[in-house]
């Protein structure tokens, strides 16, 4: 199948690129804009390593398709932290210890940024509830959960 | 850190270098088959294909132990496993290289297999691994101390009961990795998600036949290993090869589902159980009888089979134990090192079994536990030196924590609490294959800028190794984290260590760190409050500052032919509570939260070690309710996916409570001992005790899933 231009809005950033009919946003992001911190842990959307956000809302990137989200505005990890700081979930995710290896750490903080876009103050079921797409094979996600509602109680005060 | 909360930590996928190629494994069909042919011819001729490799391509034999080099990184004449590669090639993009793969045509005879170790004892004539020495006997191990059946025919009581422990694998959540790059001289380097660069520098240098001197392993940033990236994988070698053959650079990375078959995870074992006590709860013998099933290849198996007994002589003081293990190859992926490696199964039962021991004695479990307690500075029954021993304090911890004396056998029916304790090794006494130089290394190197630059062969796979020898460094020098750069897992800039394995990185990479920070701070002097001033001083009265330190392990464990297995530097400590709910309707158990109480020694960086704690318990409690690494009667696996494969989410796991005891040990850096893998072992029989205390059935097969729980109470029932 041809490959067609196409104009995708990354971390606020326009890429033009010629895209295959086929081809997912993962591989669009870490393959030709050099995104590499969507990560890939199944190719089937089990994991969620790869969650960005399209329109805020939290997408597994491995799932959609890059010509599906033209003219949308795609988040990715790379776009979290401003002028040089860590969004406050990224803050929290450090200091908690809910990062070891890393690998889950990009999708987990973007769901969780969305999380608190739309509710300033969940409660940890609410949390486990917006994170239940994320795997984390490292820490049990007691951490996880308590960084969510560190950087929650920061961002209302 | 920051690298991993912003996405710029580079992974081995996330490398791309100029001219790149993607290369493809091609895997066997059948559970064991005869190669009769490969004909590559029409996959060479695909467009965009650039080299394509078979068995012939590398012939020599490797393996993890130097005893039992039974792999070869592509099939010779045999397939032992669906999923064994028989093939793979480079390609200039990911669709020449299925379509080159899709034109491999391999000619197979396809041969009986056996998938049940039972089976596979059953008929020798159905070699599994050509390599075998005796049928299809991986290991087999029968050790015994002290007077075993005499303490049985004197007991008041004696349990005896059949456990199951059903195959789980890693799956961390970094599908494996490699890339291979050779210079236009030949020099090869390779990166790669392992856990062991130094043994895979070895194993490429060995299988390639290229000199260890021209080739360089870069371990990027590793995303969980949890023991399953701790030997050689067919990949690495592939993509070396390729990369030497093509003249490019080469990378494979695994599917998942290939990582599924890649596997070397938890082996099924069935394990019989005996265990003799006096009417004071006292125990007086333990008598183990173990089949393990191995699959299809030795990997780390002759480790695996001692350590499925020696490491159950503590923390309990048993006057007689003896156990027979034996590790058997079925047509299935080989199983391996997981995360408390070899005894996370006889822990389950022997667990179990004390609490089915507690309860026939009407006695507290907890209460059981303390009165067999081994204590510190002591010598097990089959050798291994104990050094501090923080077991009590963790019964305490839980016992306190949790609430234990007003809910044990007191929560209204379908609630339950259930207490295991365990024990770990720090490391083993020997390097992997024989050696008198150190197992591990740190070079510290101070510079008048203020800067530290500390260079470690050590393998940073989540745990936070990199962190630990920062915080020693830091201590041991009087500077601040911030002036610290830690460079490891490069087996050209860093000094070797053997990996991340054993529970072994901070005690011995941090030891040597102690000794790299010796004289330097005889150098430094008194620093005063200026850091890089006392550098400068220093430097310019002795010239370039470079600390260098090592260490080995002194001779430990029984005399006897396989009594340094299992003997360790220092001993960790664990206890855990469980609390569940059990629907007696669905079957499902809910377990609410688990107290984690471990003795580490000393706590270097408390996060990390309490992270370690509450991740290890974590992935007990997945091993216990979900997880399952099973085959069809042909072969395959019956989930290679995340989906099938039940990894615990949010909502299913258990609150975690770390409660850290310290009790210093001599042997360890500033004290410590290991936190990464013991806290995994006493999550199953804890839980399983808990179900016990819920409902009354006992549950002596893994997981616990809701038709086992239901089958349990029919049973008792009817």
């Amino acid at each position: 199948m041809r490959r067609r231009l196409c104009v995708l809005t990354v971390n606020g950033e326009r890429h033009e690129r010629a895209i295959a009919p086929a081809a997912t946003l993962l591989e669009v992001l870490r393959e030709d804009l050099g995104l590499t911190g969507s990560k890939r842990g199944c190719d089937g959307g089990e994991c969620g390593a790869c969650t960005v956000l399209v329109d805020g809302e939290p997408v597994l990137s491995c799932l959609t398709l890059a010509l599906a989200v033209e003219g949308r505005a795609i988040t990715t990890i790379e776009g979290v932290s401003t002028d040089g700081e860590l969004h406050p979930v990224q803050r929290a995710f450090e200091e908690q210890g809910a990062v070891q290896c890393g690998f889950c750490t990009p999708g987990m903080v973007l769901s969780a940024k969305a999380l608190l876009a739309r509710n300033r103050e969940p409660s940890r079921e609410e949390v486990r509830l917006a994170l239940s797409g994320n795997l984390c094979r490292c820490t049990g996600y007691g951490r996880i959960v308590d960084a969510v509602q560190l950087a929650a109680k920061r961002m209302r005060t | 850190m920051s690298a991993k909360v912003t996405g710029a930590a580079r992974y081995t996928d996330d490398i791309v270098l100029p001219r790149m190629a993607c290369g493809r494994i091609l895997r066997a069909p059948h559970a064991r088959a005869r190669i009769r042919a490969i004909d590559v011819s029409r996959a060479l001729a695909t467009p965009g294909v650039l080299a394509v490799i078979t068995g012939r391509d590398l012939e020599t034999k490797y393996g993890i132990l130097p005893w039992t080099e039974d792999e070869h990184a592509l099939a010779l004449e045999q397939t032992s496993y669906v999923g064994e590669g028989v093939a793979a090639l480079a390609a200039i993009d990911e669709p020449s290289a299925r379509a080159g793969l899709a034109a491999i045509a391999v000619d197979y005879e396809v041969l009986p297999a056996v998938l049940d170790p039972e089976e596979a004892l059953a008929h020798p004539e159905i070699k599994v691994n050509p390599s075998a020495r005796e049928g299809n006997v991986s290991k087999h191990v029968d050790l015994s101390f002290g007077d075993v059946e005499g303490a049985f025919a004197n007991a008041d009581v004696v349990i005896e009961e059949e456990y199951r422990f059903e195959s789980n694998t890693h799956a961390a959540l970094e599908p494996h990795c490699a890339i291979g790059d050779a210079d236009f001289d030949g020099n090869l380097t390779l990166y790669s998600s392992t856990q062991v660069p130094h043994y895979l520098h070895r194993a490429l240098a060995k299988v390639l036949g290229l000199g260890a001197e021209r080739i360089r392993v870069i371990q990027p940033a590793v995303g969980g290993g949890f023991g399953g990236k701790s030997e050689p994988f067919d990949l690495e070698l592939c993509a070396a090869k390729l990369a030497l053959l093509a003249r490019r650079p080469v990378k494979i990375r695994y599917s998942r589902e290939e990582v599924f078959y890649a596997h070397r995870g938890r082996h099924a074992m069935k394990m019989r159980f005996r265990t003799a006590a006096a009417r004071d709860g006292k125990l007086l013998a333990v008598q183990s009888k173990l089949l393990i099933d191995g699959g299809a290849r030795s990997s780390f198996g002759v480790v695996t089979t001692y350590y499925s007994g020696q490491l159950l002589a503590a923390p309990y003081h048993l006057p007689a134990y003896a156990f027979n293990a034996t590790r058997v190859f079925t047509n299935k992926p080989a199983c391996g090192p997981k995360r408390g490696h070899g005894s996370v199964q006889p822990r389950f039962a022997f667990e179990c079994q004390l609490d089915e021991l507690a309860d026939c004695l009407e006695l507290d479990p907890i209460e059981l536990r303390r009165r067999n307690a081994l204590g510190s500075e002591v010598t097990t029954i089959n050798g291994q030196a104990i050094g501090s021993n923080g077991f009590r304090e963790c019964l305490d911890a839980v016992e306190r924590a949790s609430g234990w004396r007003e809910k044990f056998r007191k929560l209204p029916f379908g609630r339950g609490v259930g207490v295991a304790g365990s024990t770990y090794i720090s490391g083993t006494a020997y390097p992997i294959y024989p050696n008198e130089m150190p197992q591990s290394a740190v070079i510290v190197k101070l510079d008048r800028s203020g800067q530290v630059v500390i260079t470690s062969g050590v393998s940073d796979i989540g745990q936070g190794a990199d962190a630990m020898l920062a915080r020693i460094v830091a201590k041991e020098l009087g500077c601040s984290l911030d002036a610290i750069r830690v460079h490891s897992g490069d087996t050209e800039l860093c000094p070797v260590d053997l990996g991340a394995y054993s529970s072994r990185v901070t005690m011995m990479a941090g030891n040597a760190a102690i000794e790299a920070c010796a004289s330097l701070k005889e150098r430094l002097g008194d620093i005063g409050s200026d850091f890089a001033g006392a550098v400068q001083r220093a430097e310019a009265k002795f010239g370039t500052l470079v600390g260098v330190g090592g260490y080995r392990t002194k001779k430990l464990g029984g005399d006897y032919r396989g009594g340094s297995i299992g003997a360790s530097p220092a001993y960790s400590f664990t206890a855990h509570v469980a609390e569940v709910e059990v629907d007696a309707r669905t079957g499902f158990v809910h377990v609410t939260k688990i107290w984690v109480a471990h003795d580490c020694g000393r706590a270097i960086n408390r996060t990390a070690v309490a992270g370690q704690m509450e991740g290890s318990a974590a992935m007990g409690f997945g091993e216990a309710l979900f997880e399952s690494h099973a085959f069809h009667a042909n072969g395959v696996h019956r989930g290679p996916n995340l989906l099938d494969y039940k990894l615990a989410t949010t909502l299913d796991s258990p609150e975690l409570e770390a409660l850290i005891v310290e009790c210093p040990d001599p042997a360890g850096p500033h004290g410590a001992k290991e936190a990464g893998e013991g806290p995994l072992h006493p999550s199953i029989p804890a839980i399983a005790n808990a179900i016990y205390d819920a409902v009354g059935v006992r549950l002596r097969a893994l997981p616990f899933s809701p038709e086992r729980v239901l089958a349990a109470l029919k049973g008792r029932k009817s």
